[in-house]
């Protein structure tokens, strides 16, 4: 595997080969994003107690556990550039966390969307929007830290750590809100007691599902992509890179 | 004096140990207490670095009953997270000074450069940290738990929560510090970088005080913040020794 993974830490192939799954990625996220989308806001039944509202579920429910594993990838990439000092894997750990950022903000905006008709109300502290709200501040808290270094390499190194430290803390903290909200609050929101999803409503939520993932995927490389050019600018291969596009 | 020979001979230590590394060599307790006592002793010749964070803690929460109103049932419910809310800000408020003077005279880099392993110098810096900062502050929350109303059942999990959720709040800064120590602006990037950190220790040490007013056991909680305490001091220096290798580069 390593012989197969090892070219890779060349910044130029690793570039080339961003360039060459972009186009798939991109393709396959539109596809399954139409399919599933119009399928579900469309086509798929209404929910007998909650009506059209729950559609927003087809980009809560991908956007929510997308953001949680944006940053279990971001700590497997700070964790691999801090013990191998791979810097093509701070590059990604850079990518990913703007990302992640606005996959959280966007589960938060339509978890507060949905609350609206069906609570009665935008913003309750409940523990899964208190842990999702605090995960936003963990990442904003890696952004900042990134943007406040003047050298990338650094601001890398640093942001890797914090995102470890991070990592770590996600289950505490999670765990601790959990604990906190039944110990405050009481379960005043009775949660609506799942049935077993309908196939009909199951198959458009799994299409919108891997549609969102391969969303994340187009994102991350495109950025991915420009965090390489930018760290390599003084590289020769960008520059040729730079004058053809130039001249053309 | 005291102090200029102490840092001496740390240094001296640090650099000739090639050369005569059985006969100098510090033992790893002695370096310790090294550390730890020209931090004090620094300290000790800026009062007003342990006074400062201090004062803000008390007029924070003498902010909030102005502002809320002085009923008396009012105040001793939401004492136990006024008081607490207060003491992170004031910790985070003094943390700055943790690593900062010490990366701006170079003595940073020659604690990076000793060959004792950074998780002794860098527990040491913390546990002086705490005794500057967090010590005083459970020594005058009593006090301000007067001025609030404080449940008087809730007197010893105050107390004892502090106690132990004070040095998760120095060790879990430490990183922060150690992260923003090279960069211009630190101080309301630590903040951001910490307070989320901050929020099981909070959680815990708030509602063990809620409980105790209950005249329930709050055994629990307290072994949860002990939990989070050597959590922390096991895991945190590494942490903080890494960011500092990041941060003085």
């Amino acid at each position: 595997m390593w012989k197969w993974l090892h070219p890779y830490a060349n910044p130029e192939v690793s570039y080339n080969f961003t360039n060459k799954m972009l186009p798939w990625l991109a393709w396959l996220a539109a596809i399954f994003l139409s399919i599933g989308l119009v399928w579900a806001l469309l086509f798929a039944p209404a929910d007998y107690q909650q009506g059209h509202s729950f559609r927003i579920f087809y980009v809560h429910v991908p956007a929510a556990s997308l953001s949680m594993g944006i940053y279990f990838a971001m700590a497997v990439a700070a964790f691999s550039s801090l013990v191998w000092q791979l810097k093509l894997a701070d590059a990604s750990a850079a990518a990913m966390a703007p990302v992640g950022a606005a996959f959280t903000a966007i589960a938060l905006i339509t978890g507060a969307a949905w609350g609206k008709p069906m609570w009665g109300t935008w913003w309750i502290w409940d523990a899964r929007l208190t842990s999702e709200l605090i995960l936003l501040f963990l990442y904003l808290g890696v952004i900042a830290l990134h943007s406040a270094f003047e050298d990338k390499n650094l601001a890398g190194k640093a942001a890797g750590i914090l995102t470890l430290v991070g990592v770590i803390n996600i289950p505490i903290i999670k765990y601790s809100v959990d604990w906190w909200n039944t110990l405050h609050q009481g379960s005043t929101v009775s949660k609506l007691g799942k049935p077993s999803m309908s196939l009909d409503m199951l198959w458009p939520f799994i299409f919108c599902f891997i549609g969102f993932s391969l969303l994340v995927g187009v994102i991350v490389c495109l950025r991915f992509r420009n965090e390489i050019l930018a760290r390599n600018s003084i590289r020769p291969w960008v520059r040729e890179l730079v004058q053809q596009n130039t001249t053309k | 004096m005291t102090l200029k020979a102490q840092s001496a001979e740390l240094t001296t230590t640090t650099t000739s140990t090639e050369h005569a590394k059985s006969s100098v060599r510090l033992s790893y307790r002695h370096a310790f207490m090294l550390v730890l006592k020209r931090d004090l002793t620094i300290a000790m010749r800026h009062k007003d670095d342990i006074i400062n964070p201090l004062l803000f803690f008390v007029i924070v929460i003498t902010l909030f009953p102005l502002g809320i109103g002085p009923e008396a049932q009012t105040l001793s419910r939401i004492a136990p997270g006024i008081i607490w809310v207060a003491a992170l800000l004031a910790t985070l408020l003094s943390l700055d000074r943790l690593f900062k003077s010490d990366h701006q005279d170079g003595s940073l880099e020659q604690m990076l450069l000793s060959p004792h392993p950074i998780f002794l110098l860098v527990l040491a810096k913390i546990l002086a940290h705490w005794i500057i900062t967090g010590l005083p502050l459970i020594l005058i929350a009593p006090l301000l738990a007067v001025l609030l109303h404080l449940n008087e059942q809730s007197y010893t999990a105050l107390l004892l929560t502090l106690l132990l959720g004070t040095p998760v709040l120095s060790l879990l800064g430490a990183i922060g510090v150690a992260l923003t120590v090279g960069i211009k602006k630190g101080g309301v990037l630590l903040s951001l970088l910490v307070l989320p950190l901050y929020i099981p220790v909070l959680i815990f040490a708030t509602s063990a005080i809620d409980t105790a007013a209950l005249g329930l056991p709050y055994s629990g909680q307290l072994a949860i913040i002990a939990a989070l305490f050597f959590g922390s001091l096991s895991l945190a220096p590494f942490a903080v020794g890494a960011a500092l290798k990041v941060s003085t580069n």
